[in-house]
């Protein structure tokens, strides 16, 4: 289907499906019980899923495919919500122009940094992109901020505001707010069902669309014979050069690609909430897509939307866990054990969450190199080889889906 | 003149920390080949060093004290620290005075146990593995060190001031015959510029004129060959490890006084240590610390009022933009060597 092959399609169907059925899936439990704590099934945070999930592939295609290791990723995504809200505030509020020129702007950025950046590879680029993210920093929390030239407006984050121009916005006919063609990015529908509450909202689909498309595009670049050329960058660059094929071109491809990739994720960013501040190119921002992307499997399809799903998931179901829950949780133990327990859980979560992350994080560096991905795919084998023990090929160890 | 003179001091001391945390990680790139982005985690340790030792000392009990009272007429209640029960009033608040020396001598060993624990715990099983994972993994390991302290030790800056006796300033002009109160600057940082010089003199003189630092230096050039030679050149570096380690500590227990330490302190120095590592040469002791000083006061004469207002926000990126300059004009950095890092 597509041009996809049989089981690329299932993946592509399956997350079809996650993806459309989303506010069902991440809202299992019923509003009034206590679980409901754990349901993530609001619009806010279903927007953030699908965001950085956009953002995880696109640094996937760069890191997983060609192995340069970017440490200042998150400087495309800021400079694409400052274009999306200089749209907004300029033009009009409708998404689509804001979308594409925080594509356009990504891009832009991404060769101009990529064209030096890849002139050195392994620690040298990861410093020269990291370098780079934090010189737009500081140029966007301060310097671009100036009475004179206020381009960013520095650390109060860059807004619309009553007064501005918007030359095509039309407050009479379309919400006053970002929306596709009239369609409020704040849209919510609340279906209710017994205890449950479900809520649809036209950002998280608009979001969710526009991640699908760019799965899709993923699988096709990674199935492609450009693709190919990235992991031969990968694996063995030298012989790649020998074969009389300059890796060069190809890298700053993957590295526009990866940009424009998370250009698209900050219009997007802005899209669902219109304003943006220079704390979304932070080198931790950086970090953090390196962490989603690992963390689901560098290199593997589905591993960066995993990752990215993950974290965010955890970052804002767990850190909303204090002691007074916890204490609840251990309630029917004796009171000895309550407090011990809860003093040995409190510091990996709530505020801490950190501290788990960062534990993890290390621990599938160390023991999991493919990430979740690989994890899912050693306990698969596991089961499967038990079934196939005598005779049969093990299917499960000559594929490597999605590598 | 006198203005040059005083940048160039202020840049000194940035410098320095600069430096000696460049040094640190030169050390464990050029012996063990690993990129450690733990090493600003730390040097955060080390300052929390002299926070832990600061506490320590002024860990108090409560007394009555009859001759004064508070405003209901009450005798006062009086924190008496427990040194100054053990070692009488005066010696006690000295002692108090001077944790901040004191936790140089406290975190050599802790720092050095850190590092052998890192290195034996960890970055021994990441030596065949690609230089991506060992980033990714010294970067986990800072999140997590960073967060331990954070547990203990809340988000917020703690103050912890040098002794009494380097307070205040030294009028530094008068001493080299300009007018006074031309350069006046504050005392405990050019105690820590003596401080820094005299780390990175020692650690040069051990690697120079013992035969430890000659196997090191050996091991560095080629370490295939000093193994053949039947030497445990693996313990040796992680020795090398330790002393990193310490170095970057010290670095963060002199520099507590200078800012008051907070969880982050180290990510924030550690991204301008790499630049700094870069622009001296991957792997080159003498350029990290000319790197450091280097930058360090590039920076200073960035932020003066007049680089401020022809360049708007010059001293924000000064940093960088030399380190991308150097990168593409010198790809080996200042003093790069050929052949380190080029795969």
């Amino acid at each position: 289907m597509l041009g996809l092959n049989g089981r690329d399609t299932t993946v592509f169907v399956i997350v079809t499906v996650l993806a459309i059925m989303a506010p069902f899936l991440l809202n299992p439990f019923p509003t009034e019980s206590g679980l409901a704590q754990f349901n993530a099934g609001y619009p806010d945070l279903m927007q953030r899923f699908a965001i950085f999930a956009i953002f995880a592939i696109g640094f996937n295609i760069l890191f997983g495919l060609t192995g340069y290791l970017s440490f200042g990723h998150a400087a495309f995504l800021g400079v694409g919500s400052y274009a999306a809200v200089w749209i907004f505030k300029l033009f009009t509020y409708n998404v689509v122009p804001a979308i594409l020129f925080s594509v356009v702007i990504g891009a832009i950025f991404a060769l101009a940094i990529g064209f030096i950046s890849l002139r050195r590879s392994g620690i040298y680029f990861a410093i020269l992109t990291l370098a780079f993210a934090q010189m737009s920093y500081a140029l966007a929390y301060s310097v671009l901020s100036n009475p004179k030239f206020n381009l960013t407006n520095g650390e109060t984050g860059l807004q619309v505001y009553p007064g501005d121009l918007q030359m095509f916005h039309n407050p009479e006919r379309v919400p006053d707010l970002p929306h596709l063609f009239g369609l409020s990015m704040r849209a919510n529908y609340e279906l209710s069902v017994g205890g449950w509450d479900f809520n649809f909202n036209a950002g998280y689909y608009l979001c969710a669309a526009i991640l699908l498309l760019m799965f899709y595009l993923s699988m096709r670049i990674f199935r492609s014979p450009f693709g190919m050329m990235l992991r031969a960058i990968k694996s063995n660059q030298t012989r790649m050069t020998y074969t009389g094929l300059n890796a060069r071109p190809y890298a700053l491809a993957a590295f526009v690609i990866s940009g424009m990739y998370a250009g698209l994720a900050g219009g997007l960013m802005a899209a669902v909430d219109p304003l943006t501040g220079a704390e979304r190119m932070q080198w931790t921002a950086s970090g953090e897509v390196v962490l989603m992307t690992i963390l689901g499997g560098a290199g593997t399809l589905i591993g960066p939307i995993l990752g990215a799903g993950f974290i965010k998931y955890f970052e804002n179901i767990f850190s909303k866990i204090n002691d007074s829950v916890l204490h609840a949780w251990f309630a029917a133990l004796p009171d000895g054990l309550e407090d011990f327990l809860v003093a040995i859980i409190y510091p990996f979560i709530g505020k801490g969450w950190h501290l788990t992350l960062g534990i993890l994080f290390m621990l599938v560096v160390i023991f999991l190199p493919g990430g979740l991905v690989e994890g899912g795919q050693r306990i698969g084998r596991l089961f499967r080889s038990r079934k196939t023990r005598k005779g049969e090929t093990d299917e499960a160890t000559q594929s490597t889906p999605a590598e | 003149m006198d203005a040059i003179l005083l940048q160039i001091l202020n840049g000194l001391d940035k410098g320095s920390a600069y430096a000696l945390i460049a040094l640190g990680l030169t050390l464990i790139f050029g012996t063990l080949g690993v990129v450690n982005f733990a090493h600003g985690a730390l040097f955060m340790i080390g300052a929390f060093c002299a926070v832990t030792l600061q506490k320590l000392l002024s860990l108090s009990y409560v007394v009555i004290d009859e001759t004064k009272t508070d405003f209901m007429g009450n005798p006062l209640k009086v924190e008496m620290p427990y040194v100054a029960k053990w070692f009488g009033p005066e010696i006690g608040a000295t002692i108090i005075d001077w944790s901040v020396p004191l936790a140089i001598l406290f975190s050599i060993p802790v720092m050095i146990a850190i590092g052998f624990a890192i290195e034996r715990g960890l970055i021994k099983y990441f030596y065949r593995r690609p230089h991506a994972d060992q980033i990714l993994v010294t970067f986990g390991l800072a999140i997590v060190l960073q967060e331990i302290v954070k547990y203990y030790f809340g988000a917020n800056p703690i103050p912890t001031p040098a002794p009494d006796m380097f307070a205040g300033s030294i009028d530094i002009g008068m001493l080299v015959g300009f007018d006074p109160n031309a350069i006046v600057y504050p005392s405990w940082r050019l105690i820590y510029f003596a401080f820094a010089a005299l780390i990175i003199g020692g650690v040069f003189a051990f690697l120079q004129f013992t035969t430890f630092g000659m196997v090191v230096r050996a091991g560095m050039a080629d370490r295939e060959t000093v193994g053949l030679l039947g030497i445990n050149i693996d313990r040796r570096f992680t020795i090398m490890f330790g002393i990193a380690a310490a170095v970057a500590g010290l670095a963060g227990v002199m520099y507590a006084p200078i800012n008051s330490p907070n969880y982050h302190m180290g990510m924030d120095f550690l991204v301008l240590s790499f630049v700094v590592v870069v622009v001296g040469g991957m792997g080159s002791l003498p350029g990290a610390v000319l790197a450091g000083f280097l930058l360090g006061i590039l920076e200073s004469f960035a932020s003066t009022t007049w680089a401020t207002t022809t360049i708007p926000g010059i001293n924000q990126v000064v940093i960088y933009l030399v380190a991308i300059i150097v990168l593409l004009a010198r790809p080996r950095g200042l003093m790069g060597r050929k052949g380190v890092m080029e795969d």
